[in-house]
């Protein structure tokens, strides 16, 4: 079986960011970068599997993102991936999950994958989106928000997650995609060699264009433009407490005597 | 293209809350997107939702029958598709929900459309806009689709008041399409949430805690402090992910919705999901040693400080 795993090198912002003078986006000096969390259950959900199969199952790892996003495909090659794809992305509106997603598809085909494994969401865009699209293109069935599998030969029972807890159990045939939800596994941790090794493993480098997508079909494929990025506007917002922490743990106080009497 | 087309949304023969914030939302551009609100009821008997959907301004509810009795993506997002080519609207609602994460980015990537996740809000300016959170929900990002005429949104719940249904019965259609044989899933049925020795529901006042708790071996010093306090523990969904609180504690959109008199979050950031299940508590008072934290967004009262040294103190105050 061939497992195709979409991770996203995601950014989270320093607590004292600046943004760009235009306005288009944040200073890069005050992001810090991670595997989305999402990914890593996901990973672990594409491992598990290759495990418990003989067939000489492979995990690949695709990644749609600059340079620096090759720490997250690294990290899933010292937690065992096979291989690792990252399509560069110059001039993609990575922010964008129609864009990701058209991106991803064209990767993904070239692998015929069995089951490709998203995360539900990225913590820093909350898209949720960028798998179910990705099936929307590769035409692949689909189901999001998973925290449950089991593979029986040729396809898997999955619990899909609902509001309130509810779960509803689905059977879909393979190939298929899903997008994983946390807590569905305990991710592993890379050991130190594992992590030094992972260098060995093969990461495949290639542009968008040699996917045969030119410029015009990703402006196309596009489903959004940015106009502008700023601070939100807290509305009425918190009233925010000043003094020491005492000071505080004291209005606190009060607020809750106040509001629990009566 | 023009006009709004609300997709609403049922489950289990009921219709779902979020579907009258989008009508809300929807009536608050009709004028510019051409004049004209339509909703369509995606069921296996759709003409039960109409009365529920009898809400002033809309000006037909589209019915469109089901073979599959449950929600099923891949017939949802036929369904979707035909609807938009036949009723050509330029912004279709949907909330921002886990069915409408299962089909409706397809539906948006196939067929070219403009697309945006997780709207916190809508305007108007030639063609939608729309804001959303970026990282993390810490700055707001302003969408626009220039030259898509369809536009799909995923909303955010609580940003719409409810429409108020009971006005005059909609006109309605019925819109039938060749859905047999298009799902991909086998449903085998629903599981409940667990019940527990705990109802956090019930409870007045929520010690609530999240991440900031960093971990396992940190919990029982605020239980210690919840029952000192005469609150209730509650916690945000990471630490129910990694074992440490059972699942009957967890707030959220995967949880419990709670609405105490007083809610006290220490160490929780305050994600859309987490939002969801406690955005209406009466009184909230969020910790978080990150200023922009998005949870001071609906606190209201806040304090920048760390959770272990406010519990400290807090302590000595009870
Ligand atoms: C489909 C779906 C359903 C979900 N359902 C739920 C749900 O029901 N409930 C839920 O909670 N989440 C849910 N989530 C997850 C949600 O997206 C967030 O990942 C989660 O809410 C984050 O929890 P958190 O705020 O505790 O952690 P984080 O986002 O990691 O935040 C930790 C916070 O603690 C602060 N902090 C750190 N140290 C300290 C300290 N010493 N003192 C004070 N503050 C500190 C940090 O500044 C940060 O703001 C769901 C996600 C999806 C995709
Ligand atoms: N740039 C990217 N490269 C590869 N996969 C991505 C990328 N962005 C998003 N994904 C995948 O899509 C999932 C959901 O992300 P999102 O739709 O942005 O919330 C992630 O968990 C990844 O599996």
């Amino acid at each position: 079986m061939k497992i195709v795993v979409p991770v996203k090198q995601v950014a989270a912002l320093d607590d004292e960011f600046e943004l760009l003078d235009d306005g288009s986006g944040v200073d890069p000096d005050f992001l810090e970068f991670d595997l989305n969390e999402w990914d890593a259950f996901s990973l672990e959900v594409a491992l598990q599997l290759r495990e418990a199969s003989d067939d000489g199952s492979e995990v690949v790892a695709v990644t749609v993102g600059d340079e620096e996003s090759e720490e997250a495909l690294l990290s899933c090659l010292a937690k065992g991936a096979d291989r690792a794809v990252r399509v560069s992305d110059d001039d993609l509106a990575t922010d964008d999950p129609l864009t990701v997603a058209r991106v991803l598809a064209a990767a993904v085909e070239r692998e015929s994958a069995d089951l490709v494994l998203c995360g539900v969401q990225s913590s820093d865009a909350v898209n949720g989106a960028t798998g179910v699209a990705l099936a929307g293109y590769l035409d692949l069935p689909h189901v999001a928000v998973v925290k449950a599998l089991e593979h029986e030969n040729g396809s898997v029972v999955v619990d899909r997650e609902l509001e309130g807890g509810l779960v509803e159990r689905l059977r879909i045939g393979l190939p298929a995609l899903l997008t994983i939800q946390t807590g569905i596994n305990q991710p592993r941790y890379a050991n130190l060699r594992a992590i030094k090794q992972a260098r060995e493993k093969p990461l495949d480098v290639v542009e968008a264009g040699e996917l045969g997508l030119d410029q015009d079909a990703l402006a196309a494929a596009a489903g959004s433009r940015r106009r502008g990025l700023s601070p939100p506007d807290r509305g009425e917002g918190a009233e925010m407490m000043s003094g020491g922490v005492d000071e505080m743990a004291a209005r606190i106080a009060e607020i809750v005597r106040e509001r629990m009497s009566g | 293209m023009s006009g709004v087309l609300v997709v609403a949304e049922a489950r289990r023969g009921e219709l779902r809350d979020v579907s009258l914030e989008l009508i809300s939302a929807a009536l608050s551009v009709k004028d510019q997107a051409g004049g004209r609100v339509a909703v369509a009821v995606i069921d296996q008997q759709p003409d039960r939702f109409v009365d529920q959907l009898a809400v002033d301004g809309v000006d037909e509810v589209l019915l469109v029958p089901t073979p599959t009795e449950h929600f099923e993506a891949h017939v949802a997002g036929r369904a979707l598709t035909e609807l938009i080519a036949a009723e050509s609207p330029s912004l279709v609602l949907l909330g921002f929900t886990i069915d409408s994460l299962g089909f409706a980015p397809a539906v948006a990537a196939k067929q070219g459309l403009g697309f945006a996740s997780d709207a916190i809000s809508l305007g108007w300016d030639g063609g939608p806009i729309v804001a959303r959170g970026a990282y993390g929900d810490k700055l707001v990002s302003e969408l626009e689709f220039p030259g898509k005429e369809t536009t799909v949104v995923l909303l955010r719940a609580g940003g719409f008041e409810p429409a108020q249904a009971g006005g005059a019965a909609p006109a309605t259609r019925t819109v039938e399409l060749s859905l047999d044989g298009v799902a991909k899933t086998e449903h085998l049925g629903f599981q409940e949430a667990e019940s527990a020795d705990v109802d956090i529901t019930k409870s007045e006042f929520l010690l609530s805690i999240g991440r900031g708790v960093e971990d396992k071996d940190n919990i029982p010093r605020f239980e210690e402090l919840a029952e000192k306090l005469g609150a209730t523990l509650s916690s945000s969904r990471p630490l129910v992910d990694a074992g440490w609180m059972p699942s009957a504690r967890q707030v959220g959109q995967s949880g419990k919705t709670v609405k105490p008199r007083v809610y006290l979050a220490l160490g929780i950031s305050g994600a859309v999901q987490h939002l969801a299940g406690m955005r209406t508590a009466e009184t909230i008072i969020a910790v978080n040693t990150d200023p922009e934290a998005p949870i001071f967004g609906v606190a209201t009262y806040g304090a920048v400080a760390d959770m272990f040294e406010l519990a400290d103190e807090l302590e000595q105050q009870f």
